[in-house]
């Protein structure tokens, strides 16, 4: 059975083909404002990255915030809910799931068999995502990756008190101009990010195994800071940032035995209706 | 196919003609010779009711909840508070509309904003007793203002002496009332004003048990509707007899012959706090996935009276009748209205502690035979909306799943629809396993 998942997301459209339970092929791009588009033209790729027709996927299952845009999906999952499916696949041992995207960070509580149990989702503010840290390094003239790097070399811990992006970046100016030292703005960033997704897990309960994913996860010092707000370990999954897309996929899956299920059971009842 | 039958109130009509009718005697009131006064819908309305002569009352939240329920006036009113004040946004969205409406001279059920004779007001939160206040001002602090103070406990701590600090205080509000009106306060109103406030507030907490059926007779965007008239003038004959004669029977024979609010009921939920009045279709949402809000702790107690048996069950507070009173003098009445509202007006609990709303909801969830809750965590009101988290945490213990959406009762500015419908996707088919019954 050949399946795809799709996570139109605030930022980055991900995609993944899979073909009984086995990753066929997977890609990413920049959503940009043509959603609808992107979202068309990275299926294709990866389609034909797997040298595929869109006829041979039995069912595609859209998530993320702008999962509508995805017109050729046959389903749609809750972005949470993608996650959840998408890291009890990798790691069945989680049970609390950081998910830390461009425009919005979320924390699941999850049941073994990859149900959302609960989730807290940072409300209206973007100082708890990936775009606020790559507004902030675009404010230090640094790129993402050069600004996680040197934040692990940072031996200085600043408290950053803004609750919001614009007041966050105006705190990273003045420190510009206070002349710190970039790394330590750069940990300052990463432990603000860190303290408010914190205060979202723990809205949850913080349980282990404690999974990170999105496309936060792939910066090891917001990762590191993290780990020291929660004191905890976390775990971080390869391409923490195709978890959604691959918990689609698993609900296209899912859904497609649902359906075979359901017209078993309708072939049967006919069956029955006919004997009788 | 549907699961129930179903069909709509057949004293709905009436529940509208009266609220506009409300409105619209307060603002002709003038013409009639009719006294006005402002003051909040908790404010014993049964007193000033009792002077002399026509009266007629305009209460501050429903007023700020109908211009809240219209998103085009909302934002043009909060705006105007702010371009004068720079009104912070953490405070009272209803209060931000309500004054928005007196800088622009504005009624928004028509015409020029009709100023009051007096106000009448009572202090259980920082917002209720300022508000009226500062309307004061925007006039020029020309109208006679009194404010009673109701902060004398939760409901389990009133004894004669809480009841007395209050009546002293209404003794006062009578005498500054006959002094700024020239009419006297009439007993034989006052005692018929407070039979009709226990048969309002009493005859809705009826009503709402009535709610725990399944399936449920009144979902709860109907019972905002229907509340309403309780927050304007619980006093009113007319308006406690639509209460006692109207609606109750009806709802009990919507119970006997199981006709449904919804159809589809398939997930009873607890609800919390005032709703994102401009967006009342998401009730409507959930009812898709066969879902209805059946109860909560502000719905019920917002006017109605509720007592706790012996069992520590959430029962309807009784009628004077069926406590086998006769309301004998001016003194009676005004205990007896000082001791409903403070003894049966469980809404006011929580501004005591948390203890208290985590006991009252998880035992309405309980008794109401709720599934689930979903919370809206209301920026717009600071006095509903606290102890939510911790009431979130109490209702997952008895094993209730939750979710919890940010919002604001009357600023649109802070409520994100699509999101907020997000959300409901994830925990109605993910947490709690629902599938959509309709379109």
């Amino acid at each position: 059975m050949i399946v795809g998942g799709i996570d139109v997301g605030g930022k980055n459209v991900h995609v993944v083909i899979m073909k009984d339970g086995e990753m066929l092929a997977k890609g990413d791009s920049p959503t940009g404002i043509q959603k609808a588009e992107a979202a068309e033209r990275l299926y294709d790729e990866v389609l034909e990255q797997a040298s595929l027709k869109r006829a041979d996927v039995e069912r595609v299952v859209a998530t993320g915030s702008a999962s509508k845009r995805a017109a050729f999906a046959q389903g749609m999952i809750p972005d949470a809910a993608a996650d959840a499916r998408g890291v009890i696949r990798l790691i069945s041992s989680a049970r609390t799931i950081i998910d830390v995207g461009a425009e919005e960070g979320r924390a699941i509580k999850a049941s073994p068999e990859g149900k959302v149990l609960d989730f807290a989702i940072n409300e209206k503010c973007a100082a708890g995502t990936g775009t606020f840290v790559e507004a902030m390094a675009r404010a230090l003239e640094i790129s993402v990756e050069d600004m996680a790097r040197i934040s692990l070399e940072s031996t200085r811990s600043i408290p950053m008190n803004a609750q919001c992006a614009v007041f966050g970046e105006s705190e990273v100016v003045s420190l510009i101009h206070a002349k710190t030292e970039k790394r330590d703005i750069a940990r300052a960033v990463h432990d603000a990010i860190a303290g408010r997704i914190a205060s979202v897990a723990r809205i949850v309960g913080l349980e282990k195994d404690v999974v990170v994913i999105g496309g936060m996860a792939r910066n090891v010092g917001f990762v590191e800071s993290l780990r020291k707000e929660i004191g905890m370990d976390v775990v971080v999954p390869d391409d923490p940032d195709f978890v959604g897309a691959l918990g689609a996929a698993a609900a296209a899956t899912a859904g497609v035995l649902e359906e075979e299920v359901e017209a078993k059971v309708v072939e049967k009842e006919k069956y029955e209706e006919g004997k009788a | 196919m549907a699961k129930y039958k179903t069909k709509g109130l057949d004293c709905w009509e009436r529940a509208k003609e009266l609220r506009i009718r409300y409105y619209e005697d307060y603002a002709e009131a003038h013409d009639r010779a009719a006294l006005r006064w402002e003051g909040g819908a908790w404010s014993f309305d049964a007193i000033p009711q009792a002077l002399e002569g026509k009266v007629h009352v305009l209460t501050e939240e429903p007023y700020g909840a109908s211009v809240g329920a219209d998103p085009r006036l909302q934002v043009k009113y909060q705006e105007a508070a702010e371009g004068k004040w720079g009104c912070a946004r953490d405070l009272c969205a209803y209060m931000r509309n309500y004054w928005g409406g007196i800088v622009l001279d504005e009624y928004a059920f028509g015409g020029k904003w009709p100023r009051a004779d007096f106000i009448f007001q009572n202090q259980i939160c920082c917002s209720h007793s300022k508000w009226l206040q500062v309307a004061d001002e925007i006039y020029g602090g020309t109208i006679p203002y009194f404010c009673f103070d109701v902060g004398a406990g939760p409901y389990d701590r009133i004894g004669e002496r809480q009841i007395n600090y209050v009546v002293e205080q209404l003794y006062d509000g009578i005498e500054f009332l006959e002094k700024v009106t020239g009419r006297k306060v009439v007993d034989e109103k006052l005692i018929q004003n407070v039979q009709n406030t226990y048969r309002s507030a009493c005859y809705w907490a009826k009503t709402c048990e009535l709610n725990q059926a399944v399936p449920a007779p009144l979902d709860e965007k109907t019972m905002f509707s229907l509340y309403v008239l309780g927050t304007l003038e619980k006093s009113n004959k007319e308006i406690a007899d639509f209460y006692e004669k109207e609606l109750y029977p009806e709802v009990k024979d919507r119970v006997a012959n199981n006709i449904a609010a919804v159809a589809g009921e398939q997930c009873r939920m607890l609800g919390d706090s005032q709703p994102p009045w401009g967006f009342l279709r998401i009730f409507r949402y959930l009812e898709t996935y066969g879902v209805v809000s059946i109860a909560s702790l502000y719905t019920f107690s917002l006017i109605g009276w509720f007592e706790l048996d012996e069992n520590g069950n959430v029962v309807p507070y009784p009628t004077l009748e069926e406590q086998g009173i006769t309301i004998k003098d001016r003194d009676h009445a005004l205990r007896l209205l000082a001791e409903g509202e403070l003894k049966g007006k469980l809404m006011w609990a929580p501004f005591y502690g948390a203890k208290y709303k985590n006991e009252l909801v998880t035992k309405i969830a309980k008794q109401w035979k709720c599934d689930a809750a979903i919370l809206h965590l209301n920026r717009g009101c600071e006095g509903t909306a606290q102890h939510q988290m911790e009431m979130k945490i109490a209702l997952q213990e008895i094993g209730l799943p939750v979710m919890t959406f940010e919002g604001n009762m009357a600023d649109e500015r802070e409520f994100d629809e699509a999101r907020a419908k997000r959300l409901m996707d994830l925990f109605l088919t993910e947490t709690l396993g629902l599938k959509k019954i309709a379109d």
